[in-house]
């Protein structure tokens, strides 16, 4: 259109209608964000939390991957061998020192793995040991964190979603249970597990690798532990069972399985699983102070608390064999409550206001 | 208001209770009665207000319809049947829904839209293929005013006008007959409030839904009811067609609500005579003897103390619960 000068009209072609491509261009697409998305980038953000993480890994990578390639073997006692005399210089090795046999060996220009962290009194190579016992601390606190989270997983949502009665008599014994003391209960049942004949209980099934001490360890926090997990997970469903888009769920016909797969559990989940990261550390303590009580795996299997009571008897000779299991309980408890810490911070809705 | 309202009903309710059990000490109980002894029928395609102040039992009446809360006693007939056995209920669920208050709550945080919409498509098997899923929600949500891409999103990505259309879009799913609104507007904000009013009318007029709309905003229940129903503390007191109960009330609760609707035109609410009620409502675990209103009631007497009156036709189609009304008005 010809535009006359001085004329008061506006000009038409400002205002034609946008194109396709001018209306695409005005739609700002963002990727939709997830919760678990969110979640990842909050904790991302929390160097405490990543670092702990890191540790974690390397120390878990570590205790599986290093044994396959060390030659030595937590029960191997290097100055046994068969039909020879014990050869006592393998004993109390400080780290990096060899026996008179390897010593020889290196002197012909031979290699020989060294012996890290040295030898116990029985000649067998520390390192191994040390690496092992992390391996059995770590299952037994994992696994533990996981029996009790199915445990009080199950009590939990029952008693959340049924109330009533149901929620009453199962609260009473969580709380009967709470109220006992713990230490002297559990110090009280692993003792009696170790006198019952779970050997042959478990002989022939995939339990018996695992070893009969280690299943009564699992028994002791199974019993005992689930109680402080039931209760939180009835609290959440206690909440969420409430809200509206369970009723909604129920107008639309939901049956009770729909809604607790559905709407309950992704809605409890990431609760759940910041107590099970902080349950592990809790339960590698337990099994540490139950070995070093005498309680926990059998010789010769080690673990991490077992090794520090066996350092204790030379304590002033060989202080190192106390230290370095000490240290390795130390990192692995404070990273994973660390990890723990920022796991809630960075899932837990509550605190993001 | 809807247009094509009919006469036939489409749901009919029957002396319906609904008492929860109050814990009063250790063993002791007392029955919170909600919802005590009310019947009214709603009329398919109509829409039915329901108004009354906090706490008098409007969304229990609406939940127990459903059949959410089991009626503590009398009956609900949905389209000549009786609701009677899980069977029914089943086939009721297929046909009745819901539209909630709160767009915060009523959606799951940890589903994405299209998740949320087709649940009562998942829970109903209302489908045959996952394309057939995908295109009804793509459909529902055009149908609400929302885009295809707002589908893979989460609940909380959205405003509150955006969920409560969410919530429609659900509830919409099934194809239901019959919708119960409870306070589906009272959480959002005015000019939202009417985008979302005349959406629930233009899906009437669509789709021939029949409502039971609960609210106490009551210049909103004018705006979409054919007919009102007045609820006091669990009681229904009036029920009447929705000009008639605004222009001439004739129970003293309604008359009193009624006063107290705003005007937007001062001169004319200078003029209105606001009639103030004393008191508080009473606490439905100690309700008073008798009829409900007497303690706030100007009117009351003896006998409202003694008797609880009968929820009669006293104008055609004019339902009141009241011993005085002939001869107060």
């Amino acid at each position: 259109m010809k535009k006359k000068i001085f004329s008061m009209h506006l000009n038409v072609d400002s205002f034609l209608p946008a194109s396709a491509e001018e209306k695409a261009y005005m739609v700002q697409m963002r990727p939709s964000s997830t919760f678990f998305r969110d979640g990842v980038k909050r904790f991302i953000k929390n160097k405490v939390a990543l670092v702990s993480l890191i540790v974690i890994v390397i120390v878990v990578l570590s205790c599986i991957i290093i044994p396959m390639f060390l030659p030595y073997s937590y029960d191997q006692m290097l100055g046994v061998q068969l039909g020879k005399p014990v050869d006592p210089s393998y004993n109390n090795l400080a780290p990096f020192e060899f026996g008179t046999t390897e010593q020889a060996k290196i002197d012909a220009g031979e290699d020989v793995f060294p012996h890290i962290f040295g030898t116990d009194a029985q000649g067998r190579d520390y390192f191994a040991r040390i690496l092992y016992g992390t391996r059995i601390s770590l299952a037994v606190g994992f696994f533990a964190s996981i029996i009790v989270l199915l445990i009080g997983m199950t009590v939990g949502s029952i008693s959340g979603y049924f109330g009533g009665k149901v929620d009453l008599v199962i609260m009473r014994i969580v709380d009967i249970i709470y109220s006992l003391p713990d230490m002297l209960l559990i110090i009280l049942l692993a003792s009696a597990l170790k006198q019952t004949n779970l050997d042959e209980i478990i002989r022939g099934t995939i339990l018996e690798r695992i070893g009969a001490n280690i299943i009564s360890l699992f028994i002791v926090f199974g019993v005992l532990y689930w109680v402080s997990m039931s209760r939180l997970i009835r609290g959440q469903i206690l909440s969420l069972r409430e809200q509206e888009y369970v009723l909604a769920s129920q107008a639309a016909g939901a049956k009770g399985k729909w809604i607790i797969f559905k709407h309950l559990m992704p809605n409890c989940i990431s609760v759940v699983i910041i107590s099970t990261a902080l349950q592990i550390p809790s339960a590698i303590f337990t099994e540490s102070y139950l070995s070093f009580l005498g309680l926990g795996v059998n010789a010769p299997m080690p673990s991490l608390g077992s090794l520090a009571s066996d350092a204790l008897n030379g304590i002033n000779s060989y202080p190192l064999r106390l230290v370095i299991p000490a240290v390795v309980i130390s990192l692995i408890v404070l990273s994973l409550n660390l990890l723990g810490d920022g796991l809630r911070d960075a899932f837990d809705p509550k605190l993001n206001g | 208001m809807s247009d094509n309202k009919t006469n036939t009903p489409l749901v009919e309710i029957k002396n319906l209770k609904k008492y929860f059990d109050i814990n009063t000490g250790m063993f002791t109980s007392k029955p919170l009665k909600a919802v005590d002894d009310v019947s009214f029928t709603i009329n398919k395609g109509e829409t039915l207000g329901l108004v009354g102040e906090s706490g008098c039992g409007k969304s229990t009446v609406g939940r127990t319809i459903l059949q959410l809360y089991k009626p503590t006693a009398g009956e609900v007939i949905y389209d000549g049947k009786l609701l009677k056995s899980k069977a029914d209920i089943a086939e009721y669920r297929k046909k009745s829904t819901m539209v909630f208050q709160d767009p915060y709550s009523s959606l799951n945080p940890r589903m994405t839209v299209s998740d949320i919409i087709a649940e009562p498509l998942d829970i109903h098997k209302m489908y045959k293929n996952e394309e057939e899923r995908k295109e009804k929600v793509l459909q529902l949500l055009s149908k609400v005013g929302l885009n295809s891409e707002h589908a893979a999103r989460y609940a909380h990505e959205f405003s509150g006008g955006q969920r409560q259309r969410i919530g429609i879009a659900r509830a919409l799913a099934i194809n239901p007959e019959f919708i119960v609104c409870d306070e589906p507007v009272s959480a959002l904000d005015v000019s939202i409030q009417a985008q979302v009013i005349n959406m629930f009318s233009e899906f009437q007029q669509e789709l021939g839904l029949t409502y039971l709309f609960i609210a106490h905003d009551l210049l909103v229940v004018r705006h979409i009811s054919n007919r009102i129903a007045v609820m006091y503390l669990g009681k229904l007191v009036e029920l009447t067609d929705a000009a008639t109960i605004y222009e001439h009330p004739l129970h003293p609760y309604s008359k009193a609500l009624m006063s107290a609707v705003p005007l937007p035109d001062p001169k004319i609410a200078r003029l209105n005579n606001r009639i103030p009620l004393s008191g508080d409502i009473p606490s439905p675990l100690n309700a008073p003897s008798g009829c409900p209103f007497r303690t706030r009631c100007e009117y009351a007497c003896e006998r409202c103390a003694e008797e609880m009156p009968e929820f009669r036709e006293v104008e055609k189609g004019h339902f009141v619960a009241c011993h005085r009304v002939e001869e107060i008005n």
